[in-house]
């Protein structure tokens, strides 16, 4: 035990002290001001939802809406997202239930290993935020950012294209 | 102790009865048009919902308390010997728990360990390893099989490199000589494929942690859950097998390069040991593509022969691919599928100063049938025959004769296979193609599942193997709902803990074919249970108490639900288990497949477009038809990265992989997902009471030759290389080709 403490404790000292918006709620969290923030959320946060696949920016298993922006979480510093508004795949369901794109990702199976699936969904979730009804060009553009190796490719599609129309439905 | 039965089985169109032996304790096979429930339909899977909201725990998100964390310096040089190491700067760092130096280490492939580090976390991880000095003594070396085979080159990490290169596998039958000779139509060309990575999302690599009873429990991604921890890894623990638990929850893709334990695993367990502390291991991205497996590539060398009318008579040739410093493993199923009276094939494997492949989906397979088929595409443009005309006369499978016609109707080949390949006007020309697959897998071993219920009828299935995405557990649970006569959702399935029964590594297909009949067997047992609960109850012989359609039924009308016949269950509750036992004689070991696909080619940019994949396989009795699908849709989409996009490119004067991220190692992505057909053909294979087989790999197999004869199609010349980049086409519409 006594070999672990001397070190943890310099590294609490250098951690900074920040506010986070996470999921809509703020909280607090200390972390060293190095961190990306993959690394806060996965590590001091717990929110190990978000998945890291490549940590260069390449893969979009990472991905989470920063302010409803799709971003690569491992090319930001936590200590970027003072005041952001920071949502993972763990705020997407409310209390009224999943999100429909959760929905139908499990109902259609667009979902294998499902180690791409939460990059999928944020970026998914951001794409039906502005455009209720995008065209396959569209999710293709906006997707091309996320890969998948066992493939969902197009059951995804499929996915987002269902969720899409409850929305609008659902809305009307 | 064992009954015959008689049923029928095999396809729709080509249906064979079969008589078997059938041990007392199996379930009577389901015939060819059985009625059932809920196998064969489409089944959500079960972790979907764990999968949309992030709870599913990959070893990657594992993270206990006081974890640390263990990493590796990795060698630039393709050959060297480590002459010194300064590990003192690392050493002094606080945070900094443990190191390891390697002094004196032959190192015979970049990527390979030659420190390794142990921290409190990943920065102070991070800062050591970049702190650590190593000084090599570079020595030659080959890094490709054209370098190593070179004369001058006399270096090879298994000093097997002599005039031919490596460990060769030969195979001779018939007369191939004669058979050369007296060919009427021969063709002979070289097809070459790649070196392509695994690039599963979720890397290799473990959490270990030893409580304080001394027990460890290890968290890995791997393929083989049960078979996971062998002898490095408890020697490294120190610990009998029996005190190892060993879980994976979640994983995150395997394509065969995960089964044991590695290195970076032991690696862990010994830092574990050392510092008191759990340790976290995964392998970053960078080594995931040096050292993370691959598939071997291939050069190939056919010789095709046969008759005017296209019956084939011969294949000869002679292949070379490198599995790294491993033994074995780069020969080509070349020489399979089609009817080949004579063959004579060498295969070598040449051994290079790079990290050895690893099985890959369908080891073998995709990299042989891109040659076969086009070696059959020249074939039939030479004897002035239609290629799938050709393809449809030497093929011997019953079950995919059956499919070439379903694949062509629905390509629309009469209408767009061009008769003149290359005909099309203008710079983008179109064409369609077609190839086989094969593989041959029914299951095996005597694994067991078992399954309890309590008297709130809540039923749990347990096995020890892992669910890689491909739906192990709705598997099981289909198999045990259909014979409990409830739906799969209600079933709780647990996979991936050696705390249950040992289940199979998931390698070859054998996950389901080997798991599914144990399943079913359990069910089946759970419900003659409960029989014999409502017999006592009813007061009647339990074998006249029935199921249907969910329902209990006994004499005099006595009925009960499922849910009043577990509340018979006493308070020690219901367990039983189902154990799988030696396949039956079947209908075809081999398992069919065909794949047709439409393309694209910018004859201006050399830029190929797959607008449309048909695939059309069996798998025997499919299980869960979405399931199923997925598997289909991810064997076509690897199969299209293969084809056009993947190439490991190694640096022959380094000795480096140049392209170790996704950035420069293309895999496929959404824009380039064309439209797949997948039509998927139940066979009762008669190897088990169910009649599945595997068809993890099958899917893979044919797409690559089916989008290179389309490509030859629209173009008119072959494109003999993998990946079929802009540039290899362009080369190959100037005859610029090898
Ligand atoms: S982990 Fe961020 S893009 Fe791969
Ligand atoms: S489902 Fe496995 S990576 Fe997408």
């Amino acid at each position: 035990m006594t070999q672990g403490s001397a070190p943890a404790a310099a590294e609490t000292r250098r951690k900074v002290h920040m506010q986070l918006l996470v999921n809509g709620e703020a909280q607090e969290v200390a972390f060293l001001p190095h961190k990306t923030l993959l690394e806060v959320l996965r590590e001091d946060m717990q929110l190990t939802g978000t998945k890291h696949g490549c940590e260069l920016g390449e893969c979009g298993t990472c991905t989470v809406l920063m302010d409803g922006e799709p971003m690569l979480s491992c090319l930001v510093l936590g200590i970027e997202c003072d005041g952001v508004e920071i949502e993972t795949v763990e705020g997407m369901a409310t209390g009224a239930g999943p999100h429909p794109l959760q929905t139908w990702f499990a109902d259609l199976g667009a979902a294998q290993c499902g180690y791409c699936t939460p990059g999928f969904l944020m970026t998914a979730k951001s794409i039906l935020e502005r455009d209720p009804n995008p065209s396959r060009e569209d999710l293709v553009e906006e997707l091309s950012g996320n890969l998948c190796r066992c493939t969902g490719y197009l059951k995804i599609y499929e996915a987002i294209e269902a969720a899409a129309k409850d929305m609008r439905e659902g809305s009307q | 102790m064992a009954r015959k039965v008689t049923y029928l089985a095999g396809i729709e169109g080509a249906e064979r009865e079969l008589t078997v032996e059938v041990h007392d304790l199996d379930a009577d096979p389901w015939p060819l048009g059985a009625k059932l429930k809920y196998v064969g339909t489409e089944v959500p899977r079960l972790d979907g919902v764990a999968k949309v909201t992030g709870v599913a725990q990959f070893t990657q998100d594992v993270n206990l308390d006081k974890m640390a964390y263990a990493g590796e310096v990795i060698a630039p040089h393709a050959h060297a010997v480590v002459k010194s190491i300064d590990a003192s700067a690392a050493r002094a760092m606080p945070g900094v728990l443990a190191v390891r130096t390697s002094e004196g280490k032959r190192v015979t492939y970049a990527g390979s360990s030659v420190a390794a580090v142990c921290a409190t976390s990943r920065e102070v991880l991070a800062d050591a390893l970049a702190a650590i000095r190593v000084e090599y003594d570079v020595q030659p070396h080959a890094v490709t099989v054209e370098e190593a085979l070179k004369d001058e080159v006399r270096v090879s990490p298994r000093r097997s490199n002599d005039t031919a290169g490596g460990r060769g596998g030969a195979m001779r039958r018939g007369n191939p000589d004669a058979a050369l000779e007296s060919a009427e139509v021969k063709v002979e060309a070289e097809y070459r494929t790649a070196i392509q990575t695994h690039s599963a999302l979720e890397p290799h690599g473990s959490v270990v942690s030893i409580d304080k009873e001394g027990n460890a429990t290890v968290w890995a991604s791997t393929q083989a859950t049960s078979g996971f921890a062998g002898g490095r890894l408890l020697r490294a623990l120190e610990l009998p097998r029996g005190r190892v638990r060993v879980i994976t929850e979640h994983m995150g893709g395997g394509f065969g390069a995960k089964f044991g334990a590695q290195s970076w695993d032991v690696l862990c367990a010994e830092f574990a040991k050392e510092t008191g502390r759990p340790v976290k291991y995964l392998l970053t991205r960078r080594s995931e593509h040096l050292v993370g497996g691959n598939r071997p590539d291939s050069i190939q060398k056919l010789t095709l022969g046969g008759t005017k009318d296209g019956t084939f008579t011969v294949l000869a040739g002679e292949t070379w691919g490198t599995s790294g410093n491993g033994r074995g493993g780069a020969g080509c199923a070349n020489f399979m599928g089609y009817t080949l009276p004579s063959v004579r094939m060498l295969q070598h494997t040449v051994s290079t100063f790079t990290a050895r492949g690893a099985a890959f989906r369908a080891p073998r397979h995709p990299q042989g049938f891109f040659a076969l088929e086009g070696a059959i595409d020249a074939f039939a443009a030479k004897a002035g025959l239609d290629p799938l005309a050709v393809r449809m006369k030497n093929d011997p499978h019953p079950v995919r004769q059956i499919q070439w016609k379903i694949g062509a109707e629905r390509i629309g080949w009469k209408r767009n296979h061009r008769k003149v390949a290359g005909s099309d006007k203008g710079p983008v020309k179109r064409g369609v193609g077609c190839a086989a697959g094969r593989w041959s897998q029914a299951g095996r071993g005597n694994w067991s599942v078992d399954l309890t219920i309590d008297s709130s009828g809540h039923v749990i299935v347990m096995n020890g193997a892992q669910d890689l995405g491909t739906g192990t557990r709705t598997l099981l649970a289909i198999c045990v709902a259909e014979e409990l006569g409830i739906p799969p959702a209600t079933i709780d399935v647990r996979v991936g803990d050696t705390r249950y029964p040992p289940g199979p590594g998931s390698g070859g297909s054998t996950t389901a074919p080997s798991l599914g009949p144990a399943a079913r067997e359990a069910g089946l047992r759970a419900r003659e249970a409960l029989a014999a609960l409502l017999g006592v109850e009813w007061k009647t012989d339990s074998e006249k108490v029935t199921l249907e359609d969910g329902v209990f039924k006994g004499p005099g009308g006595k009925k009960a639900t499922f849910q009043e016949a577990c509340g018979l269950i006493p308070d020690e509750g219901l367990r039983v288990r189902g154990t799988r036992r030696r396949n039956y004689d079947g209908y075809n070991r081999e398992t069919a497949g065909c794949q047709f696909a439409e393309v694209a080619v910018d004859t201006e940019t050399g830029v190929i477009t797959v607008e449309r994949v048909v695939a059309v396989h069996d798998a025997g009795r499919l299980v869960n038809t979405m399931a199923s699908r997925s598997q289909v849709n991810g064997g076509v989409i690897q199969g299209i990265s293969f084809a056009l996009y993947e190439e490991r490119q190694l640096d022959e004067n380094l000795g480096d992989m140049v392209n170790p991220t996704f950035d420069t190692y293309k895999i496929m992505g959404m824009a380039d997902c064309p439209q797949i057909d997948v039509v998927l053909t139940t066979v009762v294979s008669g190897f088990n009471s169910i009649g599945m087989m595997g068809l993890g790999e099958p899917a893979t197999v044919p797409t690559a030759g089916a989008i290179a004869s389309a490509v030859y199609n629209a173009i008119g010349v072959q494109v003999r290389q993998l990946p079929m980049t802009p540039a290899r086409v362009l080369a190959a519409l100037e005859g610029r080709q090898q």
